[in-house]
């Protein structure tokens, strides 16, 4: 049976693991061939371990063993001239971009106080780096003509003002607010070219951004929070897969016209705020 | 390759035609058996003629062709006793309930204050207490079978009011405030609920004479068309159609009610073509 995005290309920021890695996986899965980035190094701001390029390789590995393609480079969100590079590199070799999925993204809450420069780095990747990622893929969607869908990936911290107190948290729930305000302006300048636009918001996800040492002191510190950050279904955490799949219907054509959409994947988290 | 669905019982409200015939034969395409309800007769306030038996006669046929059961009935949302009448047996002959699509809807319209009480009160009655007992009927079923996904039938007027249906927008916004309690109350069974928000969809109740006056009374009534109406349909989308087909709405469904969402609960999801952000 043909996969649901048989001949797409789709590009995929912060695809080294977690969330991205199972994006990238699942789409193919599915058909799709696959351009893939990360920055594969560490955020001084960031107090747990980042992607490594060995992460990014195993990534390559697990799409190519579906016998798809891949093209994958190292590549900052933040540096707009080498991820066009990484973007342009993808594409000379896959084709035209179908799908993008502006996924990268750090949270560099800790505990005690967060380093000053924790605001302006998750700023930098969550916000900004969605926009470098968005801004570098649509002229040549829009000139191909054959629409398109784009999916990013904002958090309950979205929708909800959460995330503590301390700089990089403040700057974590910011952030993805932001991109809700990207999202929703894009939808709308992008709908006559019939390239659909949306936003993911994954409550705790069992990546490495969330299942770390570093974070797990940060909420056991206050109770509180554990309490504040529960979800109403009787899950602690979902899956990667579980956003992917959120993922895989937005930009199949099953949602042909779902745009403008904020899809929480939040185990009724936001509603029971 | 199995369905999406495989295994699963739903049961669809309004399945006679339309969108909730559509969700019967797409969910039954994945795999699942139907339990289906519709009025088949006409409410006096609705200015289109709404379904007929022969109508979900229709619908058992093409569900029964995909190989799958489907064991439907007549019965009318606003009588609880004839929604639980009508579940319990098609639970009791198909063996569980895993999904429940509340999706039986009447359009109507007219300006608030010059709306008579029946006119309002009908839509109340079904749009929004035939949702609550369809809900209400299946709570102990989907809790029986371990969980279950809950998805009711709202509209882009449950999120935004469009003037001329105020009784419809407080009945689909009504909706949002039942599906979000909902999923607070039966989040610890492993139930979820969301609801739905399409734009129009290419249905008979639209696509009416009655409905078209509406959006086209400055026409004369025979150049009131179907492809006289749709850029006005159209207007009120982001993206360049007229409505979404009833298959879109379809797709919706069936990803609330599979596996690839099981930890989505609590969520309105638009399929309006941008309607509520443009």
């Amino acid at each position: 049976m043909a996969g649901k995005l048989e001949g797409k290309v789709a590009f995929i920021t912060g695809a080294a693991r977690g969330q991205g890695r199972s994006h990238a996986i699942r789409l193919a899965a599915e058909g799709a061939d696959i351009i893939a980035v990360d920055i594969c190094a560490q955020i001084g701001s960031v107090a747990y371990p980042m992607s490594t390029p060995e992460d990014l390789a195993e990534t390559v590995k697990e799409v190519e063993a579906l016998d798809r393609r891949i093209v994958a480079h190292q590549a900052d969100v933040r540096d707009e001239a080498g991820l066009r590079a990484a973007f342009e590199a993808g594409v000379a070799d896959l084709g035209p971009v179908d799908i993008v999925l502006a996924n990268a993204g750090i949270a560099p809450m800790s505990l005690g106080e967060e380093p000053h420069e924790a605001w302006q780095d998750v700023i930098d990747v969550n916000l900004t780096g969605v926009f470098n990622t968005v801004e570098i893929a649509i002229p040549s969607m829009i000139e191909r003509g054959q629409g398109g869908a784009i999916v990013l990936t904002s958090s309950t911290a979205g929708i909800n003002g959460i995330g503590g107190s301390g700089r990089g948290g403040l700057g974590y729930t910011a952030s993805k607010h932001g991109v809700v305000g990207l999202m929703r302006s894009y939808a709308n300048t992008l709908a006559p070219h019939r390239i659909r636009v949306n936003s993911v918001h994954p409550t705790g996800v069992n990546t490495p951004m969330v299942v770390n040492d570093v974070m797990q002191q940060f909420l056991a510190s206050d109770p509180s929070l554990a309490n504040e950050l529960a979800n109403a279904l009787p899950v602690d955490m979902v899956e990667p897969v579980d956003i992917s799949n959120a993922i895989l219907w937005l930009v199949s054509d099953d949602a042909r016209y779902v745009t403008g959409v904020t899809l929480p994947v939040d185990a009724g988290f936001t509603n029971k705020k | 390759m199995a369905g999406r669905v495989a295994g699963k019982v739903a049961f669809i409200t309004g399945a006679a035609r339309g969108q909730g015939r559509s969700h019967a034969i797409r969910l039954a395409h994945e795999g699942a058996d139907i339990i289906a309800v519709d009025l088949c007769g006409q409410v006096a306030t609705v200015p289109y003629e709404m379904s007929t038996p022969e109508d979900l006669a229709e619908t058992v046929k093409e569900v029964e062709a995909l190989d799958r059961r489907i064991v439907a009935t007549q019965a009318d949302v606003r009588d609880y006793g004839a929604v639980k009448a009508a579940l319990d047996d098609g639970v009791a002959q198909l063996g569980r309930l895993d999904i429940v699509s509340a999706n039986a809807g009447i359009f109507s319209f007219g300006a608030l204050e010059e709306m008579d009480e029946t006119t309002w009160q009908d839509m109340i009655d079904v749009n929004l207490t035939g949702v609550w007992h369809a809900a209400k009927a299946a709570i102990p079923h989907l809790r029986a079978a371990g969980g279950g996904s809950i998805i009711l039938t709202s509209s882009t007027a449950g999120l935004k009011a469009i003037p001329n249906t105020g009784h419809y927008s407080s009945a689909k916004h009504g909706v949002v405030g039942l599906m979000r309690t909902l999923a607070q109350e039966l989040a610890p069974d492993m139930i979820r609920v969301n609801s739905v928000h399409p734009t129009a969809v290419d249905t008979d109740m639209i696509q009416n004479s009655a409905t078209y006056e509406l959006f086209a009374s400055d026409l004369p009534e025979a150049e009131r068309t179907k492809d006289a109406l749709a850029p006005r349909f159209g207007m009120l989308n982001l993206l360049p159609i007229p409505w979404v087909e009833p298959v879109d709405i379809s797709n919706a469904v069936l990803w609330l009610a599979s596996d690839e969402s099981r930890y989505v609960t609590g969520v309105t999801l638009p399929i309006d073509a941008g309607l509520l952000i443009k």
